[in-house]
């Protein structure tokens, strides 16, 4: 019989009554070594930045008066032209190549990020597609969008493209860890059935990933519209052309007006992804 | 008749979980595999339905050697096998009839079971486990709405309409309370028995598998230790499976503590 009673022949007095939470480097030389090498660094960081305060400080009146000039917004341009029907046409362009974007990347990311699943896929399967997820995030949207419009030339079409290769590397990327995080018994469960693949994905998988997925779609879709305007700026079309042009005019009366709706756009879609969210859950 | 020849089973960590098990099983008999943790239990049973791959040995189930199929077979032969699970494994947000149903995927075609358009004497078969385990009413809630005890009777269902010959059960109570565990070894004995079917359960409560099965199989550090009838289980050969303990109070009067199950059997059925 191995004894499983507690021993309780000891006095309390005899234990410790102090307690540290080990450090998380163990060795003090080396943990004092980590210590001081993240002093000196910042120390030569900050000696080596060059920062003219007085520079700054003249730019402040500047940036004021740049500021002022944005108010009040309006739609009217310098020569008393309306422009608000370009500013809806560049906003339901924006829309449009947003959405276009999110469904086209997310049909393109479903596969892709089947394959970027450790516990789904082969190792040659799993690098090939971990590779197109890498090499789509190597690259912001703008830089993207430079290359599509030396692609295919200025227009939406050069946005659409570099907004569906970002939406690829994002969802993709999330669906693959998110599949990778599913119960491992269900998905033993639903096998040792002996359904197929395609089955054993849409039943076991599937019900796991799609609420979080349908969250991030409606997410993608609002990065995709603020993207669209930074797209724009680079030749990508949508919104970000009329505001570009808007810039260049110094028109930042008309900017303001399309950077408001651009708040207004974004706030809306962030409330409704919410709620949609919660809805799926 | 399911049987196993000297398996053995070694895990890329370089782990033996099973060493030369061979083991025979007739046709319509419940077997108790008990072990302490870790001694191979788990491994045993799913090596036989290769949800993993043995290192060396044979099983057969009937004259299908398991151990030698393709995958495309495999998926054959999983069909004849169902497997219930410790934490139940129902697919939580599908419905409770999605998950009976998925018993069937080894049957239908990917665009039938895609559009759940499943066979008219599949669902029927369904809705007549749904019955028989008493939980008719609950066929359209989602999995995660039921308690422990009812998500276990949808794995049973979900295994049974598979129509195997054989039931791997795998710590069927781990997750319930002892009358609830009593209630759902029963009725996997009682379903076992309605359809000869042949059963390994893998257990850790040494009562339960007295009274619950026919034969009890005693594994230590992935060797067979034990092989005999429940009341063969005496002290000696349970310090032999599990280590120095006083086994007096595990083994009391086995006959005595089933009747007293029975009566609140009737009591068997959904709660909400």
């Amino acid at each position: 019989m191995s004894g499983s009673s507690f021993d309780t022949s000891k006095p309390s007095g005899s234990f410790p009554d102090t307690w540290k939470k080990p450090p998380f480097i163990k060795n003090k030389t080396l943990r004092w070594l980590v210590y001081l090498a993240v002093i000196l660094y910042f120390a030569a960081a900050f000696g080596t930045m060059d920062i003219n305060w007085t520079r700054a400080y003249e730019g402040l009146p500047r940036g004021a008066e740049f500021i002022a000039s944005f108010f009040p917004p309006t739609m009217i341009d310098s020569n008393g032209v309306d422009v608000s029907g370009t500013i809806v046409e560049g906003i339901l362009e924006s829309i449009w190549m947003a959405i276009v974007a999110t469904v086209a990347g997310i049909i393109l990311s479903v596969p892709i990020g089947l394959g970027a699943s450790r516990n789904l896929a082969p190792t040659p399967v799993y690098l090939f597609c971990r590779g197109i997820i890498a090499s789509s995030r190597t690259f912001p949207e703008v830089i993207l969008a430079i290359f599509a419009v030396k692609l295919f030339g200025f227009g939406s079409f050069a946005g659409l493209v570099a907004l569906s290769i970002g939406t690829i590397g994002f969802f993709a990327k999330l669906l693959a860890e998110d599949i990778e995080i599913t119960a491992k018994s269900p998905n033993e469960a639903i096998e040792s059935t002996g359904a197929g693949w395609f089955q054993w994905v849409n039943y076991a998988i599937q019900p796991q990933v799609l609420p979080r997925m349908i969250g991030l779609s409606v997410y993608r879709l609002d990065i995709n519209f603020r993207e669209s305007a930074v797209v724009g700026i680079v030749g990508g079309g949508g919104i970000g052309a009329t505001l570009k042009t808007s810039f260049e005019r110094y028109d930042f009366s008309i900017s303001a007006t399309i950077l408001l709706s651009i708040i207004i756009i974004v706030m809306m879609l962030e409330y409704s992804s919410g709620y949609l969210r919660k809805w799926v859950q | 008749m399911l049987r196993l020849v000297n398996v053995l089973k070694r895990y890329k960590t370089g782990d033996v979980a099973l060493n030369n098990v061979s083991l025979e099983i007739p046709d319509g008999q419940v077997i108790a595999l008990i072990g302490p943790s870790g001694a191979g239990k788990s491994t045993l049973i799913r090596c036989v339905n290769r949800l993993v791959t043995p290192t060396e040995g044979k099983i057969f189930l009937g004259d299908t050697e398991l151990t030698a199929l393709s995958s495309r077979a495999l998926r054959k032969a999983r069909r004849r096998m169902g497997m219930i699970f410790q934490e139940y494994a129902l697919v939580e947000r599908l419905t409770v009839m999605e998950n009976v149903l998925s018993g069937r995927l080894g049957y239908v075609g990917f665009w039938a079971s895609w559009f759940r358009k499943f066979p008219k004497k599949d669902v029927q078969e369904a809705y007549r486990l749904l019955d028989r385990v008493g939980l008719m009413d609950m066929a359209d809630k989602r999995a995660d709405e039921l308690s422990g005890g009812q998500r276990q009777r949808v794995g049973i269902c979900r295994a049974l309409i598979q129509n195997p010959e054989l039931l791997l059960v795998d710590e069927p109570t781990a997750s319930l309370d002892p009358k609830t565990s009593r209630q759902i070894m029963r009725l996997i004995n009682e379903l076992c028995a309605e359809r000869g079917l042949a059963a390994i359960i893998n257990i850790h409560d040494v009562h339960l598998a007295q009274m619950y099965s026919q034969r009890i199989v005693g594994l230590k550090l992935g060797e067979l230790v034990f092989d005999g009838p429940p009341d063969g289980l005496v002290p000696d050969v349970l310090t032999e499976i599990y280590g120095e303990e006083d086994w007096e109070a595990t083994i009391e009067d086995v006959d005595e503590d089933d009747e007293d199950v029975d009566e609140d059997g009737e009591t068997e059925g959904p709660r909400t």
